[in-house]
């Protein structure tokens, strides 16, 4: 099954099941979604249920978070998560804050999804990853799925979750195709998951950026280097635990994100994994991120701008010296 | 302005109004007190002058409708019936507060009575109200959603995406909604006039196609009257309406504004001719309802009922530490 599949499919299942569950976003309905998630939903489910919003993510994120807190469970999509941005008041002044602030009073289980960071020539305003910026909020759950497997099951958990859910998709990632397990699973909230076991060097990676550190870890095994690669799945909350516990047996960890070095999910694992294994690291911890500057659009300086396979060998290589 | 019939209104609620007005004040003064005495900290926003807006508004919903406010919220919550004892707590950041002292003034909730809350960023909650009515309709109900805020909010983007969708969604029966807007004529320091292309901040609804008209906000029988017909108009409709009520406030912006360079004392004493309290009080005393017996009554008693949540604040226990990581997820 492809991620679009099973993202699609989830939405199907859960709106069969929850009539509380309702959909909203840009070109969700009659265009069928711009990554084609929603294909056929508005046909099935109605314009009731399958709502086609103004190019107004302000307005009606804000009002879907109305809603979540009326009992409703609303899906939003944002056509990219770089769309979000005028809706970050809401999202983080009203969503992730309203259960505090009430004293527990209301719940807002809404889940807001769609792409997260680069595509192809996209150039600066459309190819940015937004997970460490809605991971600094108390009050939200940031997940980052890799796999198709994991899509499904963490969209259930979301769609059953009674907390705003950050659920970042990846455009690359949409037609992959894996194995998805036919019962009615979940994938709990802040689970990272070992996907290919090694003893020399841990790997810490999520969304599209896991696929390049399983592709290095195939070019590395043929040098004779065994590498443990961790997929983090959520970053809030976040599994610094099975993180650890690689790093414990391997002593060498690198972490890789699409996104830019400064205050990213990289550092905060890098700092994680010090404090919790300091003593056990021969080496210290590498990063592999985005650099530094918006996203050029010329094709040879945006594939200078991100991470590939290339450099996350090399800072294999560099944990290893 | 449009005129319906007007609604006669039982001499018995208006003095129920009248104490209730007296009450709101003498809390709001209080408020103000115990702000200076370091007993309520954080931003303190009083209502002082335009109780009569959610006062008439409010009268006007059933216990099943529900409604959203900005962090002028005091009033609000005290008219729809909660404990006044649990307001003042929750301004003093006690566990015995509406929030368990977690929210403060600006954020004074009472979901059973169906108030969703008072909310800190200008315009921000107007979104979350237009989503509110449209769950209230997708649940199948015929309650109703009120959205009170300022002036100042008519001028920022949540307001004007917030209406689009109102109008979009009303036009299928699906957002029963009402703007209230309270013009109390000043954005913090900015008057209207220098903030607004469009003084008459009603006919700004006219863009979405939302129906709207103004009223006096200082005469609490005027508000009521327009409340009810809009209320019974967008329960029946599932159509958003906005109602731009014209008030005052006679304090400070908030607790900080102590000097008011942007108003005159005059202008504060033309507007205190009119105050909501004064215009019921006439009102009764020609209806030979209200003496100045009754009025020292009144007074006494909203005086005792002042200190009593007062006191309940007093001694209303901290929140303890294991409060700190409560209710920031639920599961």
């Amino acid at each position: 099954m492809t991620y679009r599949e099973a993202l699609r499919s989830t939405l199907v299942e859960e709106m069969d099941r929850d009539p509380r569950v309702l959909l909203l976003g840009e070109d969700i309905g009659v265009y069928q979604g711009t990554f084609r998630i929603t294909e056929g939903l508005l046909e099935r489910y109605g314009p009731k249920r399958v709502i086609d919003t103004p190019i107004s993510e302000l307005g009606f994120i804000g009002a879907a978070i109305g809603m979540a807190m009326l009992g409703l469970r609303p899906v939003v999509e944002v056509m990219t998560w770089n769309f979000s941005l005028p809706a970050a008041d809401q999202i983080l002044q009203n969503a992730a804050k309203v259960r505090y602030f009430s004293g527990g009073q209301v719940s807002v289980p809404l889940v807001i999804r769609g792409p997260n960071g680069a595509g192809v020539q996209l150039s600066a305003q459309h190819s940015q990853s937004l997970e460490s910026f809605y991971g600094h909020f108390p009050g939200l759950r940031v997940v980052a799925p890799a796999t198709p497997a994991d899509a499904k099951g963490l969209l259930r958990t979301a769609l059953r979750s009674e907390d705003p859910v950050i659920f970042l998709e990846h455009a690359a990632l949409y037609g992959i195709k894996g194995p998805v397990p036919d019962e009615d699973y979940t994938v709990p909230f802040g689970q990272a998951a070992v996907v290919r076991r090694g003893r020399h060097v841990t790997v810490v990676a999520y969304s599209r950026m896991l696929h390049l550190a399983l592709a290095a870890a195939d070019e590395l095994a043929r040098e004779g280097v065994e590498c443990e690669v961790v997929d983090l799945r959520s970053l809030r909350p976040l599994d610094m635990e099975t993180v650890a516990e690689s790093v414990r047996r391997t002593h060498r960890a690198v972490v890789v994100q699409e996104q830019w070095p400064l205050f990213g999910a990289a550092a905060e694992v890098a700092a994680g994994i010090y404090e919790r294994c300091f003593d056990d690291l021969d080496a210290p911890v590498e990063r592999v991120t985005g650099e530094d500057v918006p996203a050029p659009y010329a094709r040879n300086l945006e594939k200078l701008a991100f991470p590939d396979e290339d450099r996350i060998a090399r800072a294999v290589r560099r944990v290893l010296q | 302005m449009q005129h319906a019939e007007p609604i006669t209104v039982p001499v018995d609620t208006l003095l129920d109004w009248y104490r209730t007005l007296v009450f709101c004040r003498r809390f709001e003064e209080q408020t103000e007190r115990s702000f200076r005495r370091g007993k309520i900290g954080g931003y303190l926003h009083v209502a002082i002058g335009q109780e009569a807006v959610p006062l008439g508004f409010l009268s006007a919903i059933r216990p099943d409708d529900v409604f959203f406010v900005s962090y002028r919220d005091h009033v609000h919550t005290l008219v729809r019936g909660t404990d006044p004892g649990m307001v003042m707590a929750e301004l003093y950041g006690k566990l015995g507060g509406t929030c368990k002292g977690k929210g403060g003034s600006m954020h004074l909730f009472d979901v059973a009575r169906g108030n969703y809350g008072g909310y800190g960023i200008v315009g921000g909650h107007i979104p979350l109200a237009v989503g509110a009515a449209y769950a209230l309709r997708y649940q199948g109900t015929d309650r109703v959603c009120l959205c009170f805020f300022g002036d100042g909010a008519m001028n920022s983007g949540a307001l004007h995406e917030a209406a689009n969708l109102a109008g979009l969604w009303g036009r299928e029966g699906l957002c029963p909604v009402v703007f209230v807007v309270e013009n109390n004529q000043y954005g913090m320091g900015t008057s209207v006039e220098r903030a607004s292309a469009v003084v008459e901040l009603a006919r700004r609804f006219d863009a979405y196609d939302i129906p709207n008209e103004r009223c006096d906000g200082m005469d609490v029988v005027a508000v009521y009257e327009v409340a009810r017909r809009v209320v019974e108009e967008v329960r029946r409709t599932g159509r958003p309406y906005a109602v731009e009520a014209l008030t005052y406030r006679f304090s400070g912006h908030g607790a900080a504004d102590l000097f008011q360079p942007y108003r005159t004392k005059q202008e504060v004493e033309r507007w205190r001719q009119r105050d909501p309290i004064l215009v019921l009080e006439r009102r009764l005393r020609e209806a030979g309802a209200l003496d100045d017996e009754a009025v020292r009554e009144v007074e006494a008693w909203a005086e005792k009922r002042v200190q009593e949540a007062v006191s309940f604040a007093e001694s209303s226990p901290e929140p303890p530490p294991e409060e700190l990581y409560r209710d920031v997820y639920g599961a």
